[in-house]
Formats: structure tokens, sequence, C-alpha cells
């Protein structure tokens, strides 16, 4: 039975992403949430251009952002509050993202067994069907860390 | 010719890879710094709390350890290889071996495959022990 039974996921997901450092800096915020999956938004900035000459963003922040969402479908899948990490993760690009423009990451759970959570994500503009990057991941369960403690439940969010 | 090339080429010309630190803007905001080091380039990305993804252990964000890979071997194919425009990532795979402490991180990369328009490169990252890899990356760019 999962700890989350009748939350708010879209509360967890945005405390999820305000308690990382990195991805709290990078303004990354919640688009949409559920159990094992979630769309989360990066704004465009100047500060992340990977080609001078294009203004396109670096490679290395799709990694980020596609990382942020994976984690969080797998940790809302698994529903035990432990931390998970990262085992391995694939990133295909299949075109340049657009400069300018928000970019956004959808991601979600295939395969839930005792001690891995696979996970599938792509990172897009505007249509999920016109990818700019396609991920594959493996996350480890329960791995060193504090659990995820006081989940955000419907009536604690109304109350 | 490109800005960013340019930039590969005089850096190249005087043999100083630390030219290439303010390449992109990105590499600039994690602070990356390259040297040679007996022929071979190695890259640090020195720890901020901006770049930290679990704040209890804590660690590095492993979006920002695979950015920093990735980042090693794009600027390793531009020093090693004459390109004409910056190298474009096909696909790249990630592990991640250990946790990234807040400490600074080196990584280097080797060419494994120098095709005609694709090269295959593998990258190491580590904190204290380079026996020690926190994490490791391959990927396929397309150089022509």
């Amino acid at each position: 039975m999962s700890n989350f039974e009748g939350a708010d996921f879209f509360a967890i997901a945005t405390r999820f992403v305000e308690a990382i450092p990195h991805v709290s800096e990078l303004g990354i915020g919640v688009v949409s949430a559920a159990p094992g999956s979630a769309v989360i938004k990066l704004p465009y900035q100047n500060k992340l251009i990977g080609n001078p000459d294009t203004g396109v963003l670096h490679g290395g922040v799709i990694t980020t952002l596609i990382d942020t969402v994976c984690g969080f479908a797998a940790f809302s899948d698994v529903g035990d509050g432990l931390p998970l990490a990262t085992l391995d993760l694939r990133i295909d690009y299949l075109k340049p993202a657009t400069p300018g423009i928000d970019l956004l990451a959808e991601g979600h759970t295939y395969k839930k067994t005792k001690s891995i959570m696979f996970v599938r994500a792509t990172a897009y503009h505007d249509d999920p069907n016109d990818p700019i990057a396609n991920c594959v991941c493996a996350f480890m369960r329960g791995t060193k860390g504090v659990q995820f403690v006081g989940s955000v439940r419907k009536k604690d969010a109304e109350s | 010719m490109s800005s960013l090339i340019e930039l590969v080429k005089s850096a190249k010309a005087d043999g100083n890879p630390g030219a290439m630190d303010t390449a992109y803007p990105y590499a600039v905001y994690l602070g990356l710094q390259g040297s040679l080091l007996d022929d071979q380039l190695v890259y640090s990305l020195p720890f901020d709390n901006k770049i930290v993804g679990n704040p209890l252990l804590p660690a590095i964000h492993g979006g920002v350890v695979g950015a920093f890979l990735e980042s090693v071997a794009l600027m390793t194919l531009m020093w090693e290889l004459d390109v004409v425009q910056l190298p474009k990532t096909i696909d790249i795979t990630f592990d991640y071996l250990r946790s990234a402490g807040p400490k600074t991180t080196w990584a280097k990369a080797i060419l494994t495959k120098r095709g005609r328009r694709v090269a295959n490169v593998r990258v190491e990252a580590w904190q204290d022990d380079p026996q020690k890899p926190v994490a490791a990356a391959h990927g396929n760019f397309l150089t022509g």
C-alpha cells in the first residue's frame, strides 16, 4: 500500500522539486503530477546556453530536467518515501531545442521491481509527439538517505 | 567561421585549453576549468551549493554530473579533432557509480573511435581517487 494513498501529487511534486537546491535554482516548476508520472518545466535562460552561435541550450541541462522528472516518477510510484538513486540514464538527442522557448519533460515509470524502478521520459516544447530528447533510465530503490515523511494529503492540503 | 570555433582554434594554437573555459555560457555557469596533464585534457567542476541535488547527503545533482561528463566529451572532441562546428550529441549513457560529494569533481575523456562522421567517446569522473570513479559516460557524437 502506498503511503501516498489519496495524496495531492501536484503538492508532493512541488515540494520534491523545491527541496532540490539545483532544481530550484534553475526555476524548474511542476506542470502536472500523478502516481508514477509527471510533467515539469524549465524556463529558457541565457546562462544555460550550450552553443553561443545559435543560443541552443546545453544538452546537460536537458539531462538535469529529465533526471529530475524521472526521479519524481519513480519516487511517487514506489510510494514508500524511501530515497532512490539513478543507476543509469541514456538520452537520445532527436533534434535541437529551439532558443528562447521553455522546455518541458514528461516522465513515467513502466516497470517496478523490489530493487529497481524503470522509467521513460521525453523532453519537448509544446508537442509531446515531437520530442527533442528521449530517455530511458533505471533507479535503485531504498538507497542511503532520509525517508520522505509528512506527505501532503488532500485533507491536510485543504484544511 | 563561428565565434566558438574561432575560440577553440586560438586555444589550440596557444596550447592553452583554459582559453576554452568560456566557450559557452553553461560552461561558465558551472565553472568548468580545463588543463593539460601529460598531454591529457582534464577538467574540474568546482563544488557550489547551487549544484546540490540531495541536500541531506549532500550530493551533487546527477543532472549536473551528467552535464559535466557531456561537456568534457564535447571539449575533448573539439581539442583533438579539427571540427568546423560544435559536435552534436547523438546519444549518451551515464552510469552513476557513487554519490558525488561536496568537493571538486574531475573528469577526462577518451576518444574510443573517430569515424568520418561519428566519434565514440568515453568519459570518467572522480573526486579523490581516479580509481574510484563517481560516474562514467559513453556517447556518440556527430562531428562532420
